[in-house]
């Protein structure tokens, strides 16, 4: 099985690679098209800035590539965010895979960014098969796609949020599953077995 | 529910754990990697390594060190020690860490905040600050009262000195004091963009007899990203207290976990039927 991390500019992704090396599964980090194409899975991440993100993916010509795959795709935090119509970070036209805003959480009485571990409710993906009704990961963003039809996991910070989407063979995770314990380790898992 | 976050700090020299009281008389506690994995393992929600004697010498061992956490941890984690440049940060992110803590080089030159958010985003930047308690006089108060002993009423009058209990941003350890007031430096810090602080009581620190509370109240409450309570962690209710009255997102300790004086599991079990969100 061949599977395919997208390498692109978005921050601090070798935990993802750590992760996978820690589950025993290879793969390759890069940005050729004709790679990725070619993989069974396709691992988009990212954690950072959605504009700047968004501005090398165009420049790759990843923003062409990545809504057009057909095996197995997951994104993760930004990569999700990317998934989505539009971001109000810097407000940035994104890839539109899952036609849904991304919004900043609301400022009150909870800090904004939402850092640390958090439990998901209303559990309806593949990804989160074998584990617990309301298993804790990991999240560090200040903005989120609200719930929406696409939404496979529900979580809650200021406002429900997804934590999870699925629309066809697009997977995404708002949260850092690479660095979720084990219940992030079974969602790469049932991701990497699908 | 966002949960509170129980972080054990591993001090590390020469690619061992070590932690002394106010940060002299170190003692030996163990292999890093083995211990970071048993506290995963026990219900850690994050684990922070602080390379306690950061040197160009010993940088290749602690990114020896930051792969092989990576390779067997799978809780987020924190390396701190000696980062000053967008070179070191690349290095031991490359290795695998999570996020970085920097504290001396940010005093020296806050820029560096700046340059470290832009070129690796702020969730990864935490600011770590060490704090002490420094009195400074402002002049004296008088006070007069009646005293009444066995020979009449006498009118008594005595000067004290006025203190003010400032609060002072310590590099170097703790050993070096600045010019920085502790929570003027903590919102300078988020405004050029560190994604957490980890505020450091040097007067609690090593104690055991509780966290800074007062202080991490008002640092956590007057800022918008989390603060990381740490320095003198005795008991389970020291965590209680940091978590409530502290108001506190995470709090940080080392030798009571190190020395196995606090379990992780019963201490987040007694937080837990304490009414606290926490992750089991």
């Amino acid at each position: 099985m061949k599977t395919v991390i997208i390498k692109y500019n978005a921050g601090n992704v070798q935990s993802v690679r750590y992760a996978l090396e820690r589950i025993g599964a290879s793969y390759l980090w890069t940005d050729d098209e004709a790679e990725i194409r070619t993989a069974d899975k396709v691992i988009f991440p990212g954690v950072g800035e959605a504009s700047t993100a968004m501005a090398y993916l165009r420049e790759k010509g990843l923003d062409r590539v990545i809504p057009t795959l057909t095996q197995p795709v997951l994104g993760t935090c930004v990569g999700m965010q990317l998934m989505c119509r539009f971001s109000e970070e810097n407000n940035t036209q994104a890839l539109g895979i899952f036609p849904v805003d991304v919004k900043r959480f609301p400022s009150g009485s909870l800090k904004v960014p939402h850092v640390g571990w958090n439990n998901l409710y209303d559990l309806k993906s593949p990804l989160t098969n074998g584990l617990t009704e309301n298993p804790f990961v990991y999240f560090v963003h200040s903005y989120a796609a609200p719930v929406n039809e696409y939404t496979v996991a529900s979580c809650e910070y200021v406002v429900p949020f997804s934590a999870m989407l699925h629309k066809d063979n697009f997977y995404a995770a708002q949260f850092h599953a690479e660095i979720s314990g084990k219940e992030g380790q079974t969602i790469l898992e049932n991701f990497l077995a699908l | 529910m966002l949960t509170k976050r129980i972080i054990p700090c591993l001090d590390i020299k020469d690619g061992r754990t070590v932690k002394g009281t106010n940060f002299v008389n170190l003692r030996d506690a163990g292999d890093p990697v083995e211990l970071g994995a048993l506290y995963a393992e026990q219900g850690a929600d994050e684990l922070v390594f602080l390379d306690i004697t950061a040197t160009v010498d010993n940088r290749k061992t602690l990114v020896d060190l930051v792969r092989k956490v990576a390779q067997h941890v799978n809780i987020p984690f924190t390396v701190g020690g000696g980062i000053s440049s967008i070179e070191d940060v690349s290095a031991l992110l490359n290795a695998g860490a999570d996020k970085i803590s920097i504290n001396s080089s940010a005093v020296r030159r806050p820029e560096l905040i700046d340059e470290l958010a832009l070129n690796f985003g702020s969730q990864c930047i935490i600011v770590a600050i060490d704090t002490r308690e420094i009195s400074v006089p402002v002049g004296t108060i008088s006070h007069q009262e009646n005293v009444t002993g066995r020979f009449g009423t006498e009118r008594i009058s005595t000067h004290d000195q006025k203190l003010l209990i400032e609060h002072i941003v310590h590099t170097h350890g703790g050993r070096k004091p600045t010019e920085l007031r502790t929570l003027a430096w903590a919102r300078e810090a988020q405004e050029r963009g560190a994604g957490e602080i980890l505020l450091t009581s040097m007067d609690a620190d090593g104690t055991k007899a509780g966290f800074a509370l007062e202080l991490t109240s008002l640092v956590s409450s007057q800022l918008s990203i989390p603060v990381i309570a740490s320095g003198g962690a005795g008991s389970m209710e020291h965590f209680q207290q940091v978590f409530t009255r502290g108001k506190a997102d995470a709090g940080l300790a080392a030798s009571i976990f190190h020395f196995r004086e606090i379990g992780i599991p019963v201490l987040k079990n007694y937080l837990r039927e304490q009414g606290l969100p926490i992750r089991i």
